[in-house]
């Protein structure tokens, strides 16, 4: 049987894209696999009584170390903020390439705090800060000062004790630029040293809340117990920043897509399906739904989207333990055409995730595909003719074109850089001053434009001829002529209308990335929570691959 | 030091700012990027270049011939790199091409360098008594590097090399006849038991 590929026009809504779940190829889960034999070490952890000081973690494997670096410091509670404008947080941090010096960590000390203000060097891979989540930190502490375990209803509400407000890596602020360790076999995977750098920051978070409570009360105070840290992630708080980074990157776009799209045909495809395969994925789904009514969001519309995937996650589980024979002819092809018909977007992408449990033999292999050379299809390829082109555009952004653009409706909004923070903004046009410095993330009406230009000629030019009046357009040109080759690397919707949903956008990077419980606290931004469950370093080098179901 | 990834982004923003289309803007960016990584001076070129571009007035040449003179003011080296790159396969065919005047020769180089890939030629840019060859984008070398680059390029000629040997048959034939020092001499037996596939070839 040969499945299609799901159709673009289809999965490259923005609605649709906020509505994917972590799976099997999100980079926090890859992360783990390939450094899961590496020797984890905590070099240095010089804190005071109170916690603040400078912390060394690595992972090495013969000759290449990677240290993390964390400097934590006393901030007062009115400087504490999430918000990307914040400049002081509880803790900095920075993914060392090597071993540092003691003169790299005095250079680190004085630049990794000031994050966006400071300077990196080349030596550096990733840069964050991280806030405590006040109220559960001093909990945990207390709890432990006191010899006793935190209550566990307060920690569930939560997830984390801290949480990071940004993590920047490839060339930012003076880091190491990609080309500079894109032949590392083990980075190989987008985002790895940022998961690298998250994943060490949680277990920092560990040893200073069991530090600064052994500190409170010496003779009292006990650990915290191992099974309640790995059912602690790490917060995020994510803003707009994400937005731009996949209408920037179309090609890496496309390729995450592609190979969660190509995992799905594939599985789809297997005409018949081992019993262990067949519990494997049963499992997942049922204890998934823990994983739904731990989810805690106070956005109505989340809240929305969670009733919704739980009432039709338990349908589906209902049916496929009273009325579902695995022992059919293409399974899960039938289980997928099922929730179509029978369930909503937010659970079809969830349970489409979960289909990937159980192929590690499918998976795998696409785990390595999911980074991309942009550099190789930069080139707009001026040879070709305006009538290619138009054919490309009216095949490819076939939903777009039908996208009014006269209206007022459909172009209300517009992306800008802050001067402030130089950080992404989402505002109105007809209200807010600045659109006439409007990023070039209005895609679909920049099509639009092209197409409409394109239908005025009298005859087919070369690309080359077209360009000479019409530059204005070249970044949309490039653009047609790369989803010509890359299927899933537009978003196939309006990113400027009214109803735009900017953390669409960000959820579905964040679903690559791993998190978990998406909590938007407006259509901006919102909090998640990365590595809840996952193993300890401690147990990395042997550990359950379905945790995330575990938790 | 400052990134590559932070001189493509400011690069970008400070050539949208400057008047140049969006897409234009990613071009510049990605060629100063290039200068840059080759250890040639992009940023503070185009950082001048702009800076002038607000006083002066450059001249644009949309379509490129053989043989082409500027009017009054010097080549604008962004448009004409542009203008250069898109009409790179037609261009292929003309083996040489000339201009006069462009304004900031760094800035149009890296137009060259990635239009030497596009069609897997060199391209030799020579302009007075300077001269750059173009490796298909992989590296250049040129006899300038280390002195400061002129603000103006006066007479221009732009090869485009066909791809042939830059060695003799002869010198060519004396290594090959080394190179075989490494294979072994092929007895009747090995001829028999030692290949692969040729042996029944006619069955």
């Amino acid at each position: 049987m040969n499945i299609k590929l799901r159709d673009p026009n289809i999965i490259m809504k923005l609605s649709r894209l906020g509505s994917f779940h972590q799976s099997k190829l999100s980079f926090l889960r890859s992360f783990l696999n390939e450094f899961k034999d590496w020797d984890y070490n905590r070099d240095l952890f010089d804190l005071n009584k109170k916690g603040y000081g400078t912390a060394v973690y690595s992972f090495k494997k013969k000759d290449r170390v990677y240290s993390l670096i964390c400097f934590a410091n006393k901030i007062n509670d009115h400087e504490r903020s999430d918000r990307v404008i914040a400049t002081k947080w509880d803790a900095a941090f920075t993914l060392h390439d090597g071993i540092p010096k003691k003169k790299d960590i005095e250079r680190l000390r004085n630049e990794v705090p000031k994050q966006e203000v400071g300077r990196l060097s080349y030596k550096e891979l990733t840069l964050s800060r991280a806030n405590k989540s006040v109220r559960i930190f001093e909990h945990v502490v207390q709890s432990l000062s006191n010899g006793v375990q935190p209550n566990l209803n307060l920690l569930d509400k939560v997830g984390y004790l801290y949480r990071t407000t940004a993590v920047y890596g490839s060339g930012k602020f003076g880091l190491a630029d990609r080309f500079r360790i894109k032949n590392r076999e083990e980075i190989n995977g987008p985002f790895r040293l940022e998961m690298m750098l998250v994943y060490l920051v949680r277990q920092f978070t560990f040893d200073q809340v069991n530090h600064v409570a052994k500190n409170r009360n010496p003779k009292k105070a006990i650990k915290l117990d191992p099974h309640i840290c790995k059912n602690l992630g790490i917060g995020n708080s994510t803003g707009l920043g994400m937005a731009p980074f996949i209408v920037n990157h179309p090609t890496l776009l496309n390729n995450w897509i592609f190979c969660r799209e190509t995992a799905l045909k594939k599985i789809r495809e297997l005409k018949k399906v081992d019993k262990k395969d067949s519990n494997l994925f049963k499992n997942c789904v049922r204890n998934s739904i823990k994983n739904i009514t731990s989810w805690n969001t106070d956005s109505e519309y989340q809240l929305q989207k969670i009733n919704l995937l739980l009432h039709d996650v338990r349908k589906f589980l209902t049916f496929l333990e009273k009325k579902f024979d695995f022992e059919k002819y293409y399974p899960f092809n039938e289980l997928y055409l099922w929730l179509e018909k029978e369930t909503c977007d937010e659970c079809i992408e969830y349970i489409v995730s979960i289909m990937l449990e159980p192929f590690d033999e499918i998976v795998q292999p696409l785990v390595k595909k999911m980074s991309s050379d942009e550099e190789k299809h930069f080139n707009i390829p001026t040879d070709r003719t305006t009538k290619d082109l138009l054919s490309i555009i009216e095949k490819k952004y076939s939903n777009i074109l039908t996208i009014n653009f006269k209206k007022k409706e459909n172009q209300k909004k517009f992306w800008f850089i802050s001067k402030n923070k130089e950080e992404p903004r989402f505002a109105d046009r007809f209200e807010e001053q600045g659109s006439e410095l409007e990023q070039p993330l209005a895609i679909a009406r920049d099509i639009k434009k092209l197409h409409e230009k394109l239908l005025s000629l009298r005859k087919s030019l070369t690309i080359n001829e077209f360009l000479i009046d019409n530059s204005d357009l070249r970044h949309v040109i490039r653009r047609a002529f790369i989803v010509e080759k890359f299927p899933y690397s537009e978003i196939q919707d309006n990113t400027i209308g009214e109803n735009t949903i900017p953390i669409d956008m960000l959820r579905l990077k964040l679903s690559f990335f791993g998190a978990l419980k998406f909590d938007p606290k407006s259509d901006k931004w919102l909090r998640i929570c990365m590595f809840q469950g996952a193993p300890l370093p401690n147990e990395l080098k042997n550990f359950d691959d379905q945790w995330v179901y575990k938790s | 030091m400052k990134s590559l990834s932070e001189i493509e982004t400011t690069s970008k923003r400070a050539s949208k700012a400057i008047g140049f289309s969006w897409g234009v803007s990613e071009e510049v960016a990605k060629g100063i990027r290039l200068l840059e990584l080759f250890g040639l001076p992009g940023i503070k070129n185009l950082n001048q270049y702009y800076m002038l571009m607000n006083k002066k007035k450059f001249d644009n040449l949309s379509v490129i011939n053989k043989n082409n003179k500027s009017n009054k003011s010097a080549l604008c080296p962004i448009n004409l790199g542009i203008s250069f790159l898109d009409q790179i396969k037609k261009l292929e065919s003309f083996k040489k091409i000339t201009f006069s005047n462009i304004a900031y020769p760094i800035l149009f180089i890296p137009f060259l360098s990635r239009s030497s890939e596009i069609i897997g030629k060199k391209i030799l840019f020579k302009f007075d008594k300077n001269f750059f060859l173009f490796n298909f984008d992989v590296n250049i070398f040129s006899n300038l590097s280390k002195k400061k680059f002129p603000l103006i390029a006066k007479k221009i000629e732009i090869s485009i090399l066909d791809n042939k040997d830059s060695f003799t048959e002869r010198e060519w034939k004396n290594l090959y006849k080394l190179s075989e020092n490494t294979f072994v001499e092929e007895t009747e037996s090995l001829k028999k038991s030692a290949a692969g596939a040729g042996l029944t070839d006619n069955d």
